[in-house]
């Protein structure tokens, strides 16, 4: 049931976001804003770096050993009471769900967020199959209201504005027209979806991290969402990547204080909750691990640490490109910096342009909480890109051009010279036309009086060359 | 193309998954332990708590004996008005729901307020550690408009190594580590308490 995906052009799918100014820069302050707070809980812990090194070693040690792992994470989920189920891509991990809820003869579901569920296209599977799923997380509400997809792994109506929210409430909650108050908003939701728990046959989450040792899951909410919605119905379904996984119980702690700190600035999560086993003799905790693709992305060297991605979204929040051009312009369930690493390994031609969706900044790589190069990723996927002959042509006949050019000096130094007399000399409504995109927001330099060549041959040209030892 | 409706699915695709991880060896470094020397630790664990609480939204009160606990609920509005009260320290707080005559836990969608003792706190992050052995309905501490929980100042823990070291080999069940309120920022980053869960956090701390 693979989906033939639409290839997706980054720069024209900004280019609504980007040329709204004043939406792009809120956009951008408000992610900024959450940016600067996790710098503040980053800095109030001495051992922060230390806390990165050895969350990354962990990551690296259980996904070299994940077979291992996994197995002795299934031998103690049973022992614990949990069903445990493996789906090697989306659409079986989606027929498991449906196949327990059939089971069951359930029909309501209350969902938690989960970006895996997200990856899979659990909701539209299973509202095509009859099913009512509904997404408690505020932001994911919001989101499921309007008939859109998640912007932002954390803040998934990171995008929307108050009185946007104001509207679509003001449309299925029935909240007052103009109403645009949080306070108020929060509450609507609160009351529509506390009917919507107390109404639930099913409770589906994702997962945080996951147990090898003790055969335990951990979901981590501010809302408390995944809990009432698993502490109601019988049935509880936690859906995770097998890369979720952890060696052993102590190794939580060293994630727990990443997590939260890395995503939105709190010192953690408000509920932490640690599920080991169904809730009792008469309920079900079933357990579904999911490889799609996961597998392959080991297999690779250079893109193997991609697994180590804990979801905080950190990456995201710091990205220049991801804050001004939006979440929704990558065209992909997980945005931003580790999406646009993911998005390529998933389907190449695809997402072809996502790792140049990126200015090499660094930025991301110094903040995420397990060390992922990403941006030393995202350099990588380049080279694999342009191998494989997936550059645009016009950028594919440029670069080889400027390889001929810079291995002929000659034919350099002429090009140089024609180039400081072109800038010198041509009108500007030549350089700056409809044609030339590049200099929609450019300028041309003023033209040096000379070439570093002929500086050089006049300035230094006693200068002998440093002798090495 | 649904799966078996037997508790264990024949899963043909469990071994094609662990057949794909073998397939590809992966040297690694082993699992790396924590110098616990270099964690942070506080001077005054309990004035930490406190002040990692504020930040996260919930409210703390020093208390000499449960009575004293009382006292400081009845001062509260909401708590005097409250109608039904689950809880689980009746030297506190008498419940008016008899929580072992219930059965379904739906039937705790009125509850007013849940008062339950909680194991121990964490200072880095105003945590508390609630076993969930200890609540006959977890869903208590999430249904509850209102929640206050009571733990011992002596019982304050530095970090989180500290709290799972200290919770050990978790038995079968559930347990749940409550920072502040229930809390959302999903609408213009703007912080509002009470999502879904509680809509403020008393916490007391006892001798």
């Amino acid at each position: 049931m693979s989906i033939a995906l639409p290839i997706v052009d980054h720069p024209q799918a900004a280019k609504d976001f980007v040329n709204n100014v004043p939406r792009s820069h809120w956009h951008d302050d408000s992610l900024w804003f959450v940016r600067s707070k996790r710098d503040r809980q980053a800095q109030s812990l001495p051992e922060w770096e230390y806390l990165r090194e050895t969350a990354s070693a962990i990551k690296r040690h259980t996904i070299a050993n994940l077979a291992d792992y996994l197995q002795e994470f299934e031998a103690n989920a049973t022992r614990m009471g949990a069903v445990v189920h493996w789906a090697a891509d989306a659409a079986e991990h989606n027929e498991i769900v449906l196949g327990l809820l059939r089971r069951n003869e359930t029909h309501r579901i209350i969902k938690s967020k989960s970006m895996l569920t997200e990856e899979c296209g659990l909701n539209e599977y299973l509202i095509e199959n009859g099913i009512d799923v509904v997404d408690t997380d505020l932001g994911e509400r919001i989101v499921q209201l309007r008939g859109e997809t998640p912007s932002h792994i954390v803040l998934p109506a990171i995008h929307i504005k108050k009185e946007e929210v104001g509207e679509t409430f003001h449309q299925h909650l029935g909240t007052r027209k103009g109403e645009a108050d949080p306070q108020v908003l929060t509450e609507a939701a609160r009351g529509h979806l506390r009917g919507k728990f107390l109404d639930g046959e099913v409770g589906i989450t994702g997962v945080n991290f996951a147990i090898a040792e003790t055969g335990g899951i951990v979901v981590c909410t501010n809302e408390g969402n995944a809990d009432l919605g698993v502490s109601l119905p019988r049935i509880h379904i936690a859906c995770m990547g097998i890369e979720k996984l952890l060696p052993r119980f102590e190794n939580l702690a060293v994630f727990t204080r990443l997590l939260a700190r890395s995503a939105t600035g709190q010192p953690i999560t408000s509920y932490t909750s640690h599920f080991h086993g169904p809730r009792d003799a008469d309920s079900e905790l079933h357990i579904v691990l999911v490889d799609n693709g996961r597998t392959r992305i080991r297999d690779s060297d250079t893109f193997r640490d991609s697994l180590n991605c804990i979801r905080c979204g950190a990456c995201m929040n710091t990205c220049p490109v991801y804050r001004r051009s939006g979440g929704h312009s990558y065209r992909a369930t997980v945005p931003g910096p580790i999406g646009s690493v993911l998005g390529p390994s998933k389907d190449m031609k695809a997402h072809k342009s996502l790792p140049y969706a990126c200015s090499l900044c660094g930025s991301c790589t110094d903040v995420c909480p397990v060390k992922i190069p990403l941006h030393h990723q995202l350099l990588a996927w380049r080279k694999v890109l342009v191998g494989q002959r997936l550059l645009a042509w016009n950028k594919r006949v440029g670069m080889k051009a400027a390889s001929w050019l810079f291995r002929h000096p000659r034919v350099f130094a002429a090009a140089g010279y024609s180039a400081r007399m072109a800038l010198r000399y041509l009108p500007k409504s030549l350089t700056h036309n409809r044609l030339n995109e590049w200099a929609i927001d450019r300028d041309l330099p003023d033209p040096p009086k000379q070439s570093f060549r002929a500086w050089y041959a006049q300035n230094r040209k006693n200068t002998q060359a440093e002798q090495s030892e | 193309m649904i799966a078996e409706a037997n508790d264990k699915e024949p899963s043909g695709s469990k071994q094609v998954i662990l057949d794909r991880l073998r397939g590809r060896v992966v040297e690694s470094p082993g699992l790396p332990e924590l110098d616990p020397d270099r964690l942070i630790r506080y001077p005054d664990r309990v004035s930490q708590f406190c002040e990692t609480l504020k930040f996260v939204g919930g409210e703390s009160h020093f208390v000499d004996s449960p009575a004293q606990i009382r006292e400081i609920l009845e001062g509260i509005e909401v708590f005097s008005a409250a109608d039904r009260i689950a809880s689980t320290f009746p030297e506190a707080v008498e419940p008016t729901v008899d929580l072992s005559q219930v059965s379904d836990p739906h039937l705790l969608s009125t509850l007013d307020w849940t008062i339950v003792k909680g194991e121990f706190g964490v200072a880095e992050n105003g945590a508390i550690w609630v076993d969930g052995r200890t609540l006959p309905h977890r869903v208590m501490i999430f249904i509850a408009q209102y929640l206050a929980l009571v733990v011992s100042r002596s019982e304050i823990v530095d970090n989180m190594h500290e709290a799972y070291a200290r919770i050990g080999a978790p038995s079968p069940g559930f347990g749940v580590f409550v920072s502040g309120p229930s809390k959302t920022a999903d609408i213009e980053q703007s912080l509002v308490l009470g999502a879904h869960g509680c809509r403020k956090l008393q916490v007391f701390l006892l001798p």
